[in-house]
């Protein structure tokens, strides 16, 4: 035991007198850990919250009967338990409170089923307070916070209504309010209306529900996932990506900083061996120096990973809520687990990283001349051997995108062309300084050629980094600017008409329509409708759009037949989103099967359009047609034409008179402004992880070369003696260092495009159904060259400053030292 | 997720109990006190008239009620079966009577089927104002879910018969038909029946002389059964003395066709409450008061964790009465969100007969 505590502080030596190794180390290990751990962080918090929205609304944890259209009479639910069925009314809908859109859940406690999950603690002298008047509204501290308000407030909602006081319950999912189902009907101005059943555990035998409800409620099977869950996959798939990208790049570091040090260490450990320390004890040494270093690198990695997901968090939940809905808590909570994975991750990682090291070690003969040249060779053979890895990863990027379908291989084809690209680097990078050489016939800069080539294993690594580093930053950069200026155009066609009204119930559609007749400004009125259907097991939206110019101009079809909306206004014709057309793998003039609650409704697909960014199915028909088909559904949507002059003052009439709020009427630059503020909170968070991947590159550059510079003294001590001076010598290393990161970043721009078509052909359409119209942005590129040359200048300069303020002592030792 | 996040059965029962609301007589366990608060309901006072079908009927104005039939049958075989089937309603808050899911009341069903060795019950719960559970006059009918009591044609208001009856478990179910030719009868002092030396008391009136035929089920397994039945209606609003714990309840069918009521509520402070009603066969009902009755719990048994009577042996000198009681299952524990036992019984002694047991508090 002594002996080993002995062997380890002599290798401990090693780090003591190479600090900045050991830094480089910790750098690599600690910036790795962090970003993988961090969007672990906001995965699972986005999954728990998933969870606790799930099991508050009973949502897809309990099986239960929905209605055909949106609410259903309250008379069902009574005859299904005189029925003998064990079900408990919900009835569900939105309300706005300061301006905030939340969503009201009325719940029956008395007949909840316990199974549906964790529901409000509505226990002992609870359920009296919960039920009698004044009655309470369950809201978690979130929410609470969100609105300023203080548990027992009474918050009025924004038309008017009156909630009942506020009760907290920490278990509760952000962005509900909870009140009993009957206030939830006066709320919600839907007296005696449910929106669904859930099914509690059968007591006895049960009618048939054909036999008491007709076809106006079906049965919808309990599901262990939820629909977030699942509408919320491929963004979580994406930032896991990013977090496992950011987690290789910083292995890179690691494995340089180790590879070197286990290559100084040789003699080291050649002497130890030959002063007795058995192969074995020395190994395991090596293992419990890697896994200390691991440990205390992961601590402050996880440290680290918890304050870039905190950073991060605001961003990701607003997208999650933008885009699907998804209300996630803004206290960051982690579990054990969390610590645990990112541990492992950390000490996987070093492992993985020390593996090659390690093996020589291992295999280390004790008489074997260890020289730091060795090393250098050893790349040569290596060499070669990662040109033929980067053909394997080429070959394999190329079979799984013809063969693979799914998003995973989306991932892994991004990953092949990365990984090939990179192990291809250094070859290319020889090649090019090769043809360098070759250019000159100067002594100086000979020298100049050979001494980057001779420099080029040490830096390979680094530069790796560099280059996959700007790749995915090409490639991400590329796609969001792609999407956004697609996405821009894109909502001037779907938001085509200029004011858009949904009324409170038919009736009072029916009088905003009159009033808007008399108004001259208002040059259509453009009457729509929204139900919600299943298509193939998928959520499906069926749009009803009436037959105006404002559609058929401006409406984003991707492709067409001839006439295409003249088929859509005979009723026999839809309109198909990109994502159901590719999910059900429809063509133009194909059939489409519509379950409505008169029977099927059999369609010819007439055009395909874009519908970015929806993660349900879509297909849009005549409203004539949608009004016979779906004839339960609210008429209250209309959107109007006005003159552009008048629009204000149209919205402000409006509100005043119908006393509607931003829910129930909008205009065009409203919606366009708010899904615009959306989409660029989801890509913040993919430009945030951009960029500390990015500075996790520049430092593997940074940590590199300063490792490097050590080793760089005997090279330039015979140019220094040959009469160059300090400064010119610093120049030429300058030059040296930015040439071979401006030929990498030059590298990498091509890469980063081939990423970005990758990301936009593949990735994009595998997981969210979508394909984007691929854009390159020549400015852009040379913004990131610069910014990649910046890198490099900034990593140079710690190691150029030493180089100009050396003692020229330090030089001469260079002759005096035998190394 | 913890337990206590959970909107478990156990812990909206819990609220019920709060409320007032657990079987029968049982609401003293634990919960001692609440009785007390009555203030804003209708309250229970002697010399009250009974009027009928209309007292058939909820009295909403009250705060707690309930509709309770026990039934002793046999099958083809010989073998015996006990059955049982219950409404509670509670009123939440006094006040006038408020529609639709505003409304104050809540409505809890028991129903459960017990034979020598098996014994199955369930229970349910409903909101009153929307039509889920409630009871109507005329015609008679009193329902919660599926389960329900309704007179059949030609129903006698003061008979309260004929009826039928039906519920179902998981496991168990049953339909049966209920006749009786003799009128109900008034307990205590004119259907005011006292529950404690300082004035406790409910309005309460029997039908203990129905006879009884139908069907019972058990795992799928269908018999024919015949037997006697016994109705309690009782309703109040601050039935027990804060220092009661736990009733023993008997409604007993005397081979002599006569029929006894008795109940023992246990006391913290003093001597035990007893109270009894002896029913002639023609119906004439004699209040017995607490010193003419002997009960003395004779064997123990140990269910769910609780040790419980379930032999008595019960003398009334009065009457020559001296009779040991035995349970046909003693494990008739209703495990349901308010636990309490009530099962089937025999008895041998000075009289032979059959009848009915609750305990509740224990």
């Amino acid at each position: 035991m002594k002996r080993a505590l002995w062997v380890l502080a002599v290798l401990l030596s090693h780090w003591r007198k190479h600090p900045m190794q050991l830094a480089t180390l910790a750098i690599g290990l600690i910036s790795a850990t962090a970003l993988w751990s961090g969007v672990q962080a906001l995965n699972e918090q986005a999954r728990n919250s998933y969870d606790r929205a799930a099991a508050a609304f009973g949502g897809a944890r309990v099986a239960m009967l929905v209605g055909r259209d949106s609410t259903f009479p309250q008379q069902l639910f009574v005859d299904l338990r005189r029925a003998g069925w064990p079900v408990s009314p919900v009835l569900e809908g939105r309300v706005r409170i300061h301006g905030k859109s939340l969503r009201l859940l009325g719940i029956e406690p008395v007949t909840f089923p316990a199974q549906a999950g964790s529901t409000p603690t509505i226990g002992r002298a609870d359920l009296k307070s919960f039920l009698a008047p004044p009655g309470e509204t369950l809201i978690a501290p979130e929410t609470l916070t969100e609105l300023t308000a203080a548990a027992g407030a009474i918050l009025r909602t924004d038309d008017g209504s009156v909630l009942p006081p506020l009760k907290v319950q920490a278990q509760l999912a952000p962005g509900i309010l909870i009140v009993d189902i009957g206030r939830a009907q006066s709320l919600l101005r839907q007296p005696d209306r449910l929106s669904r059943l859930l099914i509690g555990k059968a007591r006895g035998p049960q009618a048939p529900l054909q036999a008491i409800a007709g076809g106006s409620l079906r049965y919808v099977a309990p599901d262990t996932e939820t629909d977030l869950e699942r509408l919320t996959d491929s963004f979580h798939l994406n930032l896991s990506a990013f977090g496992l990208l950011s987690f290789l790049v910083g292995l890179f570091i690691v494995n340089s900083a180790i590879g070197l040090a286990f290559e100084q260490r040789m003699p080291m450990l050649r002497t130890l061996r030959a002063c007795g320390v058995s192969s074995r004890m020395l190994n395991a040494v090596l293992l419990t120096e890697l896994s200390a270093l691991a440990l205390v690198a992961g601590l402050i990695g996880l440290i680290c990973g918890y304050l870039i997901a905190a950073a991060l968090l605001p961003n990701v939940a607003a997208s999650l809520q933008g885009l699907y809905g998804a209300q996630i808590p803004g206290q960051l909570i982690l579990k054990p687990e969390w610590w645990a994975a990112g541990f492992a991750m950390s000490i996987a990682g070093t492992f993985a990283a020390a593996a090659m090291s390690l093996l020589r070690v291992i295999r280390l003969p004790v008489l074997a001349m260890a020289q730091p040249q060795a090393w250098r060779q050893a790349q040569r053979r290596w060499l070669r051997w990662q040109g033929l890895c980067a053909i394997a990863m080429f070959a394999a990027a190329a079979i799984l995108l013809a063969a693979g379908n799914s998003l995973i291989s989306g991932f892994a084809v991004l990953a092949a062309i990365l990984l090939g690209a990179a192990l291809t680097l250094p070859v290319l990078l020889g090649f090019v300084l090769q043809v360098g050489a070759r250019s000159t016939q100067r002594p100086l800069m000979m020298w100049f050629w050979a001494d980057s080539r001779q420099q080029l294993p040490g830096l390979s690594l680094a530069l790796m980094a560099l280059l996959l580093a700007l790749a995915v930053n090409v490639g991400v950069g590329t796609m969001v600017e792609s999407f956004s200026r697609t996405f821009a155009t894109w909502l001037d066609g779907r938001l085509a008409a200029d004011v858009y009204v949904n009324a409170r119930d038919d009736a009072q559609a029916r009088d905003i329509e009159a009033s808007l007749r008399k108004r001259p400004e208002v040059t259509a009125i453009l009457p729509s409708g929204r139900a919600e259907t299943e298509i193939g097991g998928w959520p499906v939206e069926v749009l009803g759009l009436a037959d105006h110019a404002t559609y058929r101009e401006h409406w984003p079809l991707l492709e067409s037949e001839a006439n295409a909306w003249d088929k859509v206004k005979s009723g026999d014709a839809a309109l198909v989103s990109e994502q159901l057309a590719r999910k059900l793998q429809l063509k133009l003039g194909d059939r489409l099967t519509i379950g409505t609650p008169g029977g099927n409704w059999p369609m010819d697909v007439a055009a395909i359009y874009a519908d970015y960014g929806n993660p349900k199915g879509q297909v849009a028909v005549n409203i004539d047609a949608f009004r016979r088909r779906f004839p339960n559904e609210p008429k209250t949507r209309f959107g109007l034409r006005v003159a552009p002059d008048k629009i204000a003052s149209l919205i402000d009439d409006l509100r005043q008179r119908f006393h509607l709020d931003d829910h129930h009427l909008s205009d065009q630059s409203a919606l366009k402004a708010e899904s615009m503020r959306i989409f660029n909170r989801t890509f913040a968070v993919t430009a945030a992880l951009n960029t500390f991947t990015l500075g996790v590159a520049g430092i593997a550059l940074l940590t590199s070369l300063l490792t490097l510079s050590n080793s760089r003294l005997p090279h330039l001590a015979p140019l220094w003696a040959l009469g160059l001076t300090r400064k010119q010598l610093a120049g030429i290393e300058l030059l040296k260092t930015m040439a071979i990161a401006f030929i990498t970043a030059l590298l990498a721009l091509p890469l980063g495009l081939l990423v970005a078509w990758c990301l936009i052909a593949v990735v994009n359409v595998r997981a969210f159904g979508w394909r984007l119209p691929f854009h390159v942005f020549p400015l852009h590129l040379v913004e990131l060259l610069g910014v990649a040359m910046l890198a490099a200048l900034l990593a140079m300069l710690a190691p150029l400053v030493r180089l100009l303020r050396m003692p020229p002592a330090a030089l001469i030792k260079v002759f005096a030292n035998e190394r | 997720m913890s337990a206590s996040v959970r909107l478990s059965r156990r812990s909206f029962v819990s609220g019920l109990a709060v409320l007032g609301l657990g079987p029968r007589r049982s609401l003293a366990q634990g919960f001692a006190g609440l009785g007390n608060d009555a203030s804003g309901f209708a309250a229970v006072v002697p010399g009250r008239r009974f009027s009928f079908p209309a007292d058939h009927g909820p009295h909403p104005d009250y705060r707690i009620e309930w509709w309770y039939l026990t039934a002793n049958l046999k099958d083809e075989g010989g073998n015996a079966y006990g059955v049982q089937w219950t409404l509670f309603r509670q009123a939440m808050q006094p006040g006038p009577q408020r529609e639709g899911w505003a409304s104050q009341q809540i409505w809890m069903g028991h129903a459960a089927i017990t034979c020598a060795d098996t014994h199955r019950y369930s229970e349910t719960f409903a909101r009153g104002g929307i039509g889920q559970a409630g009871v109507e006059t005329d015609p008679f009918h009193a329902w919660i879910d599926s389960w329900e009591m309704r007179g059949l044609d030609g129903m006698s208001a003061t008979d309260i018969a004929p009826l039928q009856v039906k519920a179902s478990g998981v496991d168990f179910s049953y339909a049966l038909k209920l006749d009786a030719s003799k009128p109900l009868v008034l307990e205590g002092d004119g259907g005011y029946s006292r529950k404690s030396a300082e004035g406790q008391a409910s309005y309460y009136y029997s039908q203990p002389f129905f006879t009884m035929v139908g069907g019972v089920t058990i795992d799928g397994k269908s018999v024919n059964v015949t037997g006697q039945a016994w109705m309690d209606r009782e309703w109040s609003s601050q039935p027990l003395a804060a220092d009661q714990t736990g009733w023993d309840w008997f409604s007993l069918h005397l081979g002599t066709g006569e029929k006894l009521m008795l109940f023992r509520l246990r006391q913290t402070q003093g001597k035990h409450y007893l109270s009894g009603n002896w029913i002639e066969p023609g119906g004439r009902a004699t209040e017995l008061p607490s010193s003419a009755i002997e009960m003395t719990p004779m064997a123990t048994t140990e269910v769910a964790d609780r040790k419980l009577p379930t032999s008595w042996r019960i003398v009334i000198p009065d009457r020559h009465l001296e009779i040991d009681i035995v349970p046909l299952n003693p494990r008739s524990w209703m495990g349901t969100s308010f636990p309490y036992w009530e099962g089937p019984i025999s008895f041998t002694g000075s009289h032979k007969g059959v009848g009915y047991l609750e305990m509740t508090g224990y």
